[in-house]
């Protein structure tokens, strides 16, 4: 495409994902941005990063009103979006650890196609330095 | 709002054609959709609709456009991952049309 602009959009995600629409229309609008070839990052801060514990077993049904779109995260991947950031200090809070985050993984291209891992552990200063990073910041 | 007959049920479908329930799919009311765009389904594009559903199922969303062939050149094979051979099987846009007969939603970012 002539005249394309490629900014950096960071999508900051603080809410739970279940009992609120923020989470998954955050989703949908990381997916639309990834689809029109933007350089996409997320990062998870707060009750964000519940919304990569792995084993949600929320369904419609079980009150939450909303379909279990957490098995949507693993597609990110296919678009490209492989830098996912988690803040240690929210993850702490709730005696959380990696371990407990769904595995997002991203194919490199640059190196045989192999898969690797999309999320990273990072501190506050971390954060910080990347929401400096970007063009545009929204926060979910 | 408007409906298609399937074996002698009414199907409703959303104001573009898409089936507004996930659970009213068949292979029949592929069919059905498929003959709204005077296509007969061939193995070739049952191939790509049991992949989106199967997507669908894996992932809750319909991939756009450039996941889906880069997903199809992975499963099926590179000389079906490329848009010439996927736009002649679906030439209203293989997800947007694909989606459609596979009685998935419109993809997320298709305009």
């Amino acid at each position: 495409m002539e005249d394309e602009v490629i900014k950096k959009f960071l999508y900051v995600n603080r809410k739970a994902p279940y009992g609120t629409i923020y989470a998954l229309e955050s989703l949908e609008v990381v997916l639309i941005g990834a689809a029109f070839d933007q350089d996409v990052t997320l990062a998870f801060i707060d009750d964000g990063v519940y919304q990569l514990k792995k084993d949600q077993k929320t369904s419609v049904d079980s009150g939450a009103g909303m379909k279990n779109f957490s098995k949507t995260y693993l597609a990110l991947g296919d678009y490209d979006v492989n830098k996912i950031y988690v803040d240690k200090a929210s993850l702490d809070e709730r005696g959380l650890t990696a371990d407990d985050l769904m595995e997002l993984v991203y194919e490199d291209e640059d190196d045989d196609y192999k898969e690797k891992s999309s999320i990273s552990i990072v501190n506050q200063d971390e954060l910080a330095e990347l929401m400096e990073q970007q063009d545009v910041v929204l926060s979910f | 709002m408007a409906t298609i007959e399937v074996n002698g049920k009414a199907v409703e479908l959303d104001e573009e054609g898409y089936l507004t329930q996930l659970s009213d799919w068949s292979e029949e009311a592929a069919a059905i959709l498929a003959g709204q765009d005077d296509i007969e389904l061939s193995d070739s594009h049952w191939e790509v609709i049991k992949f989106l559903r199967d997507y669908y199922d894996e992932y809750q969303i319909a991939p756009a456009v450039r996941v889906l062939t880069k997903a199809i050149g992975k499963k099926l094979g590179k000389d079906k991952g490329n848009s010439k051979y996927l736009y002649e099987l679906f030439p209203y846009g293989p997800a947007k049309q694909a989606c459609r007969f596979a009685g998935l939603p419109k993809p997320t970012g298709c305009i």
